[in-house]
This record gives structure tokens, C-alpha cells and sequence, in this order.
């Protein structure tokens, strides 16, 4: 591994290594660019991964102090847990359940298909499906996504088998294993799936793609990746020209250190990296850095969701194997006559005990709950995910007294639901719902959000620099060495899990900031 | 939690009575066995009654509900602010109705807690209650969940896909393991 001095100004400094930043690191090693990667948690991995819900989110959570507001149910159930995201090498690929799906063409342009919605702040993205599809390709390669590259898929689960059965009585056409990047048949010196389930809890096996098993050890392996651990971004300073010149960061032992850079790419997930913009001002920047238009930390997303959880005469036993196990896409499309724009998947999930006990319906208690849990080994369930219209209200501001343990103003998460997202979740419930009552439910639970998984927007790409903070190459527009590397990007939010996105665009990123220094642009 | 409560534990996880984990439900006498330290034994058989009403389940024994009380005591023991907000929230279940909580019949049980939802005192026990409780490995077998699975091989070989009751998919659909 290398290891840059702190006063190398001519390294690339990404701040995270989620599916964002731990991919364009491996990226820009693999292309011989040197790499600092700062991570603010520690690096754990396959062998103090544990199978135990509240163990893992310890070990695993981003659990430093945020605040709540808005009409969410998350704000009363989860005041302090805006997002369920991870502080750990690898970021939140460690957490995720794999599901991998291409934004639909449509879903780049919604200004255009869906047109002016109230209260919506909708804007096509300034690239197409067209422009993604070659780094799409390259994105389920590198990540092994079954039903593509001839990867086949992943058998189905107990979970699985009912959400099917239900689906084909109802008339739904799409409904399968879903494109994973979870190993079906041993991969790249990957294994195949043991069906273990807690993918939550991090891959014990290593089958499921995570930028910790795969992007980090390829840049490792370069010998161009300086990785460092427990290093806490808290500024990125700038220099008289107005380009970025280095990050401050706070190190494990709690000392400030300055780490200089020719460029400096942000992927702190769509809380922390408008945080960390926000808190990086100057004479010259009194708003923050890469706000002239005022957009950073706005359009804040992150998917209409809910659950739909069953319980029938015979046992499931859903939590045995893959957490994520299979997918329904038919109500992905974009029909109005349902009431609303947009569209959602529907994919099954399954909780442990002491989680579906936490978000089976939080602060409920008494004989009803109690009756539901004891039903537990009988019970199917599902995700609903789908896409939330972007509102300029809907923002992440920096606390006005609150502070971290570096002294810096906690992250504020306000979120109020668009009517259209309201539409949405109804419609899904029902459709959910439906489902599982085709297969013969005894009763089903319509659960309300978990703390955000998807995080996105707060950076979004525009066409126009008023419109937003960066470019189609994530690049800021006001500065011209900066990057926004994750999810925070995203112009709109699509109805699917957003990984394979992050990691496309991120591909990409990686091929134009290499073009850009060979230029000598940046 | 307690060294007491931990014998407990390794008690049960060694005795025939943890194979089930389905013990027939103790009466009140069983609270005199708890190991606490900061809190009073009224205010144990108070939490022991009022952890039961808000999680009843009929067949899991005070023995599983004790580890909860146990917990609040450990936290009680190592903070005195909650120790004053649980001995205060005890007083005030025992002065609801001026018959003590432990003596109210089940439906006047509920009607006290169901007017103290936004109670501090209430939320902290409610939530160390969902969490302990259902945190219990030994709980886990009574609702039938099988906890940690990878020192087992995970469930490729032990029935990740043994439901029949619901036909099966079709290959296309849901390929078969490679």
C-alpha cells in the first residue's frame, strides 16, 4: 500500500469508500493515479462480521449525531437515525442486499415524460441511458449481477416461493430472483452464495459484491492506494484561484491533519457530502463550497418506501437465505392513471426477529403486536421502493447549535412526503397486500419506512450550474477539481436500488477526471 | 445486565427447560429471584408487570421478562437520572388509579399505560423492553427463528427453500443452486 506524504499535492484525495468512492478509487489506481482514501470508520471485514442484528449495527452504523425534522414517519419513529448507512471500509456496500437494476430511459428525463408536478422539483438528467449503457455493462461485470454477463440467477428462497406464487395469481409478468450481485457460481476468487441471509450484516462469505471484497484490494494490489482508516473529513480548503487544494481531516487519534490535492472527489453519501460542502466555507465561498447556486443540500431523496409483511397457516421461515430474494418489476413503469408518476418495485426482504420486533410498526406495543411477532415464523414479507419527487424544501442544513465530537454543526435530515410519494406507498401497499392475500394470508401488516437506505440528490447533476452543483460528470460546476463521486448526484431518484447506478457513474467519473489530468484541465 | 442475570442465562441456556424455550408462566413469586442492584424489589415486580403488558406473550415465562427488568436496573445502577426517572415512573403507575399497578386487573393496567404513551418514563421502558426482549436468544426459539447461520453453512443445505405449500417457481424464474 502507499503512502502518500501529507504535503503531495499531486494526488486525488476521495473522501469515502462506499459504492461511489471506494469504486473510483480502484479506478483511478487501476489507471496509475495515485489515491488517498479517506474513511471515517474502521476496516472490518469476513472474519468479525457477526450473524446478530443489534451486534452488527453496532459494529457496522453511521451512528454519529444527526437530527430530524419534516412530516416523515421517520422524524417520530427514528428521531436521531435519519439513515441506516454504514460508517465502515466499504461504506454502505457492506450493508446492502445487492440488487442491481438499470435505471429505466424514462427515468432520466422525468421534467419531460412527467411534466410539471406541484410542489416537485423535477429535472431531467443532463445524460441518458444511452450514455450510461457501455459503463452499465462494465459496472455488472466488475460487480458479478446475476442475469447478466450469462451469470445465472440465484435460486429462490422460502420468502421467495410465496411472494411468486402470489404474484403469478394476481397476473403480474416480471417476478424472479432478481439481477444480485451476489454470487450464484463462484466468481473472480469470489464463492458462491451459501444462502446465509444477515446480508445486511456484512457478506461472511464474501459472495456478495461489496467495494471492501472486490475495489479496495484490486487498488491495494496497485500499489497506488493509500487508504487510510478513522479519518474524518471536517473541511476541504481551497486555494486563491478558487480550486480545491486539500482536506482536513481529523485522524483516529483525534489530531487534525491537512492532506493536500490536485483534485478532490466527495462520496460521504447524500447526508455527509453536502455536510461536508456546507462546512467548508471561506471569504470566497460564504456559503460553502460549490454553492453559488444555493442547490447544496437540496432535493434531498430518498425512495418511497414501505413494507408489506404477511403471515399464513404454514410456516416461511423467510430469514433463511438471501435477504433481498426476489423481485417483482411490473409496477416499475411510469402510468399516471394510477394516480401517480413514476413507478416501484416490489422485492422481498426479511427481518430478524430483533429487527422485525424494532420496524414491524415502531412505538406500537401490547396484545395486537405482540399477536404479530408470535407469528412470526408463518410470515412472508416485502420491500416497496420506489421513486420520491425531488423538493427543493426537502434539504440537509447544518444544525444551528448541535455539534459533533470535532466541533462541527450536526447534519439536520427535513424530509416532508410529496402527495405524490403518499400516492405511491398506498397504491404499493395495496398491490402488496394483494399479493400475499392471493396466496392465502391470514394477515398482513403494512410497515411504515425504515431509517433511509437511499440516500440521494443533496448535490444533484443539472445542465445549468443555477439548477444544481455539479455537471454530468459529477464535477462541480463552480469548481473545476472537485467531484461528487455517490449517490448525491443523482438528478432524480429512479424507482430502483441505486448501487449499480453510483458504481456506473463512478466508472465513468474515473475515465473522464483520468482524461481531464492527462489534459492537465485539472 | 447483571452477573446475576448472566448466571441466569447460562442457566437456562444449559437446562432441559431452554430446549423448548416454551415455559408454562410463573406468577409473581418468581420476581423475588431477580439480581437487582439499583432498583427495589416493589419496582421490579412493577417493571416484571408492565414489561408483560406491553410485550404479552402468554407462553414465554417472567423468567424472559426478568432479563428485560434486569437490563433497566443495570442502566439504573450506572445512571441516576434514569434511576429517578424509573422509580418517579413507578410511582406514578402505582398513584394512577390509587390502587398499586401490580394489583390493577389487566384492562385497568392498560388503560394507565395507554394514558402515559408520551411519558418519558413509558417510552424508556417500551423501548429497552423491544429491544431486550426480543434480543434473547433463548426468546428466538420460541418464535422460531434460528439466529445466526453462517458456523452452520448457512441454509444451502438446510432448507433456505424446504416451503411446499406455495408450488414451486419455475426454473426460469429461480434457477437451481449451482
Amino acid at each position: 500500500m502507499a503512502n502518500y506524504d501529507l504535503s503531495d499535492d499531486s494526488v486525488v484525495v476521495v473522501i469515502g469508500s462506499g459504492a461511489g468512492g471506494g469504486t473510483l478509487a480502484n479506478e483511478l489506481c487501476q489507471k496509475g493515479i495515485k489515491v488517498v482514501l479517506l474513511e471515517a470508520g474502521k476496516r472490518h471485514g469476513e472474519n468479525d462480521f457477526v450473524n446478530d442484528e443489534w451486534n452488527s449495527f453496532g459494529q457496522l452504523s453511521w451512528l454519529d449525531k444527526r437530527t430530524t425534522s419534516g412530516n416523515w414517519r421517520v422524524a417520530k419513529d427514528f428521531a436521531g437515525l435519519p439513515a441506516w448507512i454504514c460508517k465502515t471500509v466499504g461504506g454502505s456496500t457492506v450493508h446492502w442486499a445487492g440488487a442491481s437494476l438499470r435505471f429505466q430511459e424514462h427515468e432520466f428525463k422525468t421534467q419531460t415524460v412527467y411534466g410539471d408536478i406541484e410542489g416537485a422539483t423535477l429535472l431531467d438528467w443532463p445524460l441518458s441511458l444511452a450514455d450510461l449503457e457501455p459503463y452499465y455493462d462494465k459496472a455488472e461485470d466488475k460487480m458479478g449481477t446475476t442475469r447478466t454477463h450469462g451469470i445465472p440467477g440465484l435460486p429462490g428462497n422460502n420468502n421467495f416461493k410465496v411472494m411468486y406464487a402470489g404474484a403469478k395469481r394476481l397476473g403480474y409478468k416480471s417476478v424472479h430472483t432478481g439481477r444480485m450481485s451476489i454470487n450464484s457460481r463462484a466468481r473472480h476468487g469470489r464463492p458462491a452464495c451459501q444462502q446465509i441471509g444477515f446480508c445486511f450484516q456484512g457478506c461472511k462469505s464474501g459472495a456478495k459484491w461489496s467495494t471492501l471484497a472486490t475495489e479496495i484490494p484490486a487498488a491495494e494490489e496497485t500499489g497506488k492506494l493509500d487508504l487510510r482508516t478513522q479519518a474524518q473529513a471536517l473541511q476541504i480548503e481551497h486555494d486563491p484561484d478558487g480550486k480545491v487544494s486539500g482536506v482536513l481531516y481529523a485522524d483516529k487519534d483525534g489530531n487534525q491533519q491537512l492532506q493536500k490535492a490536485r483534485v478532490v472527489c466527495v462520496a460521504g453519501n447524500s447526508i455527509e457530502t453536502p455536510r461536508l460542502l456546507l462546512n467548508s466555507v471561506s471569504a470566497q465561498f460564504p456559503d460553502g463550497l460549490a454553492n453559488s447556486s444555493g442547490q447544496v443540500g437540496r432535493n434531498y431523496m430518498r425512495h418511497m418506501t414501505g413494507s408489506v409483511y404477511a403471515t399464513f397457516d404454514k410456516p416461511v421461515n423467510m430469514y433463511r437465505g438471501t435477504t433481498m430474494a426476489g423481485i417483482i418489476t411490473d409496477e416499475s413503469i411510469n402510468d399516471p392513471a394510477r394516480g401517480f408518476v413514476g413507478g416501484y418495485e416490489m422485492e422481498t426482504l426479511s427481518l430478524g426477529l430483533p429487527f422485525m420486533a424494532a420496524f414491524l410498526n415502531p412505538g406500537a406495543w401490547g396484545r395486537g403486536f405482540a399477536e404479530a411477532m408470535e407469528g412470526y415464523d408463518h410470515m412472508a414479507g416485502m420491500w416497496l421502493v420506489g421513486e420520491d419527487m425531488p423538493q427543493e424544501s426537502n434539504r440537509i442544513t447544518l444544525h444551528d447549535s448541535e455539534k459533533d465530537q470535532f466541533g462541527l454543526p450536526v447534519p439536520n435530515v427535513h424530509f416532508d412526503d410529496h402527495a405524490n410519494d403518499i400516492a405511491m406507498r398506498n397504491h404499493a401497499f395495496k398491490q402488496g397486500s394483494a399479493v400475499y392475500e392471493a396466496v392465502g394470508a391470514t394477515k398482513v401488516y403494512e410497515t411504515p419506512p425504515y431509517p433511509s437506505t437511499h440516500n440521494l440528490g443533496t448535490c444533484r447533476m443539472s445542465e445549468k450550474p443555477q439548477d444544481g452543483v455539479c455537471n454530468k460528470w459529477g464535477q462541480t460546476h463552480d469548481v473545476a477539481n472537485l467531484f461528487i463521486s455517490d449517490g448525491s448526484q443523482f438528478t432524480t431518484g429512479a424507482a430502483e436500488n441505486p448501487t449499480l447506478t453510483i458504481v456506473t457513474l463512478a466508472i465513468r467519473q474515473a475515465d473522464y477526471i483520468a482524461e481531464q489530468m492527462g489534459q492537465k484541465s485539472i | 445486565m447483571s452477573a446475576k442475570g448472566m448466571n441466569r442465562r447460562q442457566f437456562l441456556q444449559s437446562s432441559s427447560l431452554a430446549a423448548g424455550a416454551t415455559v408454562a408462566a410463573t406468577s409473581g413469586a418468581a420476581a423475588q429471584g431477580m439480581g437487582l442492584t439499583a432498583l427495589d424489589d416493589h419496582s421490579g415486580r412493577t417493571l416484571l408487570k408492565m414489561t408483560r403488558d406491553l410485550y404479552p406473550h402468554d407462553t414465554l415465562a417472567d423468567l424472559y421478562y426478568m432479563v428485560v427488568v434486569e437490563a433497566l436496573d443495570a442502566e439504573a445502577a450506572g445512571n441516576a437520572d434514569t434511576a429517578a426517572l424509573i422509580n418517579d415512573g413507578v410511582s406514578k403507575l402505582d398513584g394512577a388509579m390509587g390502587v398499586k399497578f401490580v394489583d390493577l386487573s389487566e384492562g385497568n393496567r392498560l388503560a394507565v399505560l395507554e394514558a402515559m404513551e408520551s411519558d418519558p418514563f413509558f417510552q424508556k421502558v417500551r423501548g429497552t423492553t423491544v429491544v431486550a426482549l426480543y434480543n434473547d436468544p433463548l426468546v428466538w426459539r420460541h418464535f422460531g427463528y434460528e439466529g445466526p447461520s453462517f458456523e452452520y453453512g448457512g441454509y444451502i443445505d438446510r432448507g433456505f427453500d424446504d416451503l411446499r405449500w406455495a408450488g414451486e417457481p419455475t426454473a426460469d424464474a429461480s434457477p437451481k443452486a449451482g
